[in-house]
């Protein structure tokens, strides 16, 4: 799915390709710092204890989450700029591109790249041969997998709307909304592979979250209706 | 390649001498834009001020304080538009080759080495494996550097004949020996039994396509195809045969190497330019990627025009330097591509490796007299960059135990150094190298992920955590 929102609404304009991977861009760094930091805290202690193997993972990938809202905010300074830019050039003096549509690429370049990273060595691995859970672990680690990711793209997507959003209005309390749903998400994650726990939240924070951006897009109940009964 | 942007004006001058009647007759229609990228253009050479002819003068001071904003708004507009014509053939070019790295064996076993590497990287202690590759590298560089200078050497003395036959002989080579072994391959990866004459066929229809559509005319999509073909075979061949440490330092160098000979007055790749620029010649058209055909057709002066196109006849992969030109000083008619040149060009095998000379991408708008669209100027990309991404991302796919992840990341990580090369070109519209600024990135981004990463990444996967 992610990839046809991709082909649909982003193919067309360069400038969103280059939003686009310009945004994958940040988060891959944002993931490299935390997986330096992460890196040198296991260096740093006992490789044997599991448990605090398990505590150092734990605390890389709330640290991990906290950067990448920091590099979401990083990136929306720079598109702002860069927007400023734009309205200064452009003709008509108004941006090719609005800070809305900039808010949704950049949710959706962090959302793919955040998803390929997740999914890709197991695309890889699934096309070999081979069982699925055979040492006792579920069975369901790819579907569930596939769910999970799919959940998270859409929600950078939506994070990446609520947040410049936010940031545009300057209420912080959206800002910290955003940043909390994105802890509780990683943080549910842990319950795997207890799946009920995990997914099932997931999806719920995600139509809320997606409810609420639409709201914020300017899009309403009405919308929806005409929308879905077919007419202009 | 700088040696490009001096020229350029030029040879815009040239162009806009010849186009300002028109323009001055057809204002309103004209796109604003380039007449303001012509007066913009000229502003920028003391030496138009010298040839411009009233009528130039006269509109240059009126425009003259729109042009400033209006030149960076043309180059951002178009910018974007450019870069993506860019990026789609690297893209390619490089899942070209990543795919091939997959799936055919061949190209990840160790067959030996090129004679350009002596030195193998078996070695029993580290330090001794270090030292190898760095001598294997410095010979290298040395190898290139040598034909660059060579290749100026003869552009300079105009021994054009020497040249054409340098590059239509290692053309030959890649598209019929290369393609075939590859074919080959690829055939005994998959088990598909294929006779000989039917391999003889497939082999020469290839190639003799593909001479006559890179050397000579042909549709500009097969030739884009043909260089991007072209541009895989040889990554593929450079990661075969290059050891692995020695790969890596060979990458490093040939970013410094690229940026050292283009930005110093005293390059062999600015020389290059400089002189193609004298000569009010493309420069070796054939090594460049060119995103857009500039067939110009209502011009009054076709002279320039066909000679550039009788000189775009030799695919030059070889060829050293590729100087960016101005196709707007070469076309009377007026299609302007931004051209940026690169050469770069190893060539392994019996014939001797010549360096590629990287030119710097050079982003200049077109103006267009006629009525040919702006939006449908051209960009140049030199073939050594596509090569030498296609390297970096092949080998990180190849070896990497990061695998997909790495490879991702060494590939987003190519495509902004690619934005960010272009930006500066817009901004500095002078030959820049396309090469140091992704090839460091791509670099940076292999090693951190490779290192540190994946170790994360797999945890994160195993107890199937998200972050």
């Amino acid at each position: 799915p992610a990839f046809s929102l991709f082909i649909f609404t982003i193919a067309r304009d360069p400038l969103r390709i280059i939003i686009l991977i310009a945004g994958a861009f940040f988060w891959l760094v944002s993931l490299l710092l935390s997986s330096l930091i992460w890196f040198i805290a296991v260096k740093a202690s006992d490789p044997q204890d599991e448990r605090l193997q398990k505590g150092l993972l734990i605390f890389g990938v709330m640290f991990s989450v906290l950067l990448q809202e920091a590099f979401r905010f990083l990136y929306y300074k720079l598109l702002r700029k860069a927007i400023e830019g734009l309205v200064a050039l452009s003709e008509d003096g108004c941006s090719p591109i609005s800070i809305q549509q900039m808010a949704y690429v950049a949710g959706v370049g962090f959302g793919l790249m955040s998803g390929a990273f997740s999914m890709i060595n197991l695309l890889a691995d699934a096309l070999g041969p081979g069982t699925v859970g055979i040492h006792g672990d579920s069975q369901l680690y790819f579907l569930t997998s596939a769910f999970m990711t799919m959940v998270l793209i859409f929600l950078h997507t939506f994070w990446g709307i609520l947040f410049f959003h936010g940031c545009e209005h300057r209420r912080w309390w959206e800002i910290a909304a955003v940043v909390i749903m994105h802890l509780t998400v990683s943080g549910l994650s842990f319950c795997n592979p207890l799946y009920v726990g995990s997914l099932v939240p997931s999806y719920l924070l995600m139509a809320a979250a997606a409810a609420w951006a639409y709201l914020l897009s300017g899009g309403s109940a009405q919308n929806l209706r005409r929308f879905l009964l077919c007419k202009c | 390649m700088t040696e490009l942007s001096a020229h350029l004006p030029q040879f815009q001058h040239g162009q806009l001498t010849e186009n300002f009647p028109d323009t001055h007759l057809s204002n309103t229609n004209d796109n604003s834009e380039r007449r303001r990228h012509d007066n913009s253009e000229r502003r920028r050479n003391d030496n138009a001020e010298s040839e411009t002819n009233g009528q130039p003068q006269n509109n240059l001071r009126q425009v003259v304080e729109q042009d400033e904003e209006e030149d960076e708004e043309l180059t951002l507009k178009y910018g974007a538009k450019h870069v993506i014509m860019l990026f789609v053939p690297v893209t390619l070019c490089m899942v070209v080759v990543v795919a091939t790295i997959k799936s055919v064996s061949f190209y990840t076993r160790k067959d030996g080495q090129l004679i350009y590497t002596p030195f193998t990287e078996e070695t029993e202690t580290v330090g001794q494996r270090a030292l190898n590759s760095i001598l294997n590298a410095a010979i290298m560089i040395s190898v290139i550097i040598v034909m660059t200078i060579l290749l100026v050497v003869l552009y300079k003395y105009r021994c054009y004949k020497v040249i054409h036959g340098w590059l239509i002989i290692s053309s030959l080579l890649l598209l019929f020996f290369f393609s075939f072994i590859y074919l080959g391959e690829v055939f005994k990866t998959y088990n598909v039994a294929m006779d000989y004459i039917t391999v003889a066929l497939m082999i020469w229809n290839f190639g003799v396509v593909g001479m006559i559509c890179i050397h000579w005319k042909g549709p500009l999509r097969l030739q884009q195809a043909y260089l991007i073909m072209i541009s895989a075979l040889m990554a593929l061949v450079f990661i075969k045969y290059l050891p692995e440490w020695t790969a890596w330092l060979i990458l490093a160098v040939i970013s410094v190497y690229d940026l050292v000979a283009v930005l110093c007055p005293k390059g062999p790749l600015r020389m290059l330019v400089e002189t193609a620029q004298e000569r009010n010649e493309t420069l070796f058209p054939a090594l460049i990627y060119s995103s857009t055909m500039i067939w110009l057709v209502n011009m009054a002066e076709e002279d320039p025009e066909a000679q550039r196109k009788s000189k775009n006849s030799t695919y030059d992969k070889q060829a050293p330097a590729r100087r960016t030109q101005n196709e707007d000083a070469e076309a009377d008619d007026g299609g302007f591509s931004q051209e940026w040149q690169q050469q770069r060009d190893n060539r392994i095998g019996p014939i001797e490796s010549t360096p590629e000379s990287r030119a710097a991408v050079q982003a200049l708008p077109s103006n267009s007299q006629t009525s040919e669209d702006p939006e449908e100027r051209g960009v140049k990309l030199g073939l050594g960059d596509f090569i030498f991404y296609s390297v970096l991302v092949g080998k990180a796919s190849a070896t990497a135990s990061g695998d997909w992840n790495t490879t991702l990341a060494c590939f987003v990580a190519i495509l902004i150094g690619l934005c960010l090369t272009l930006l500066l070109l817009a901004i500095f519209k002078k030959a820049l190298p396309a090469l140091p600024i992704s090839i460091t990135f791509g670099l940076v981004f292999y090693f951190a992920t490779d290192n540190l990463v994946q170790p994360f990444m797999d945890q994160l996967a195993f107890h199937q955590f998200y972050i």
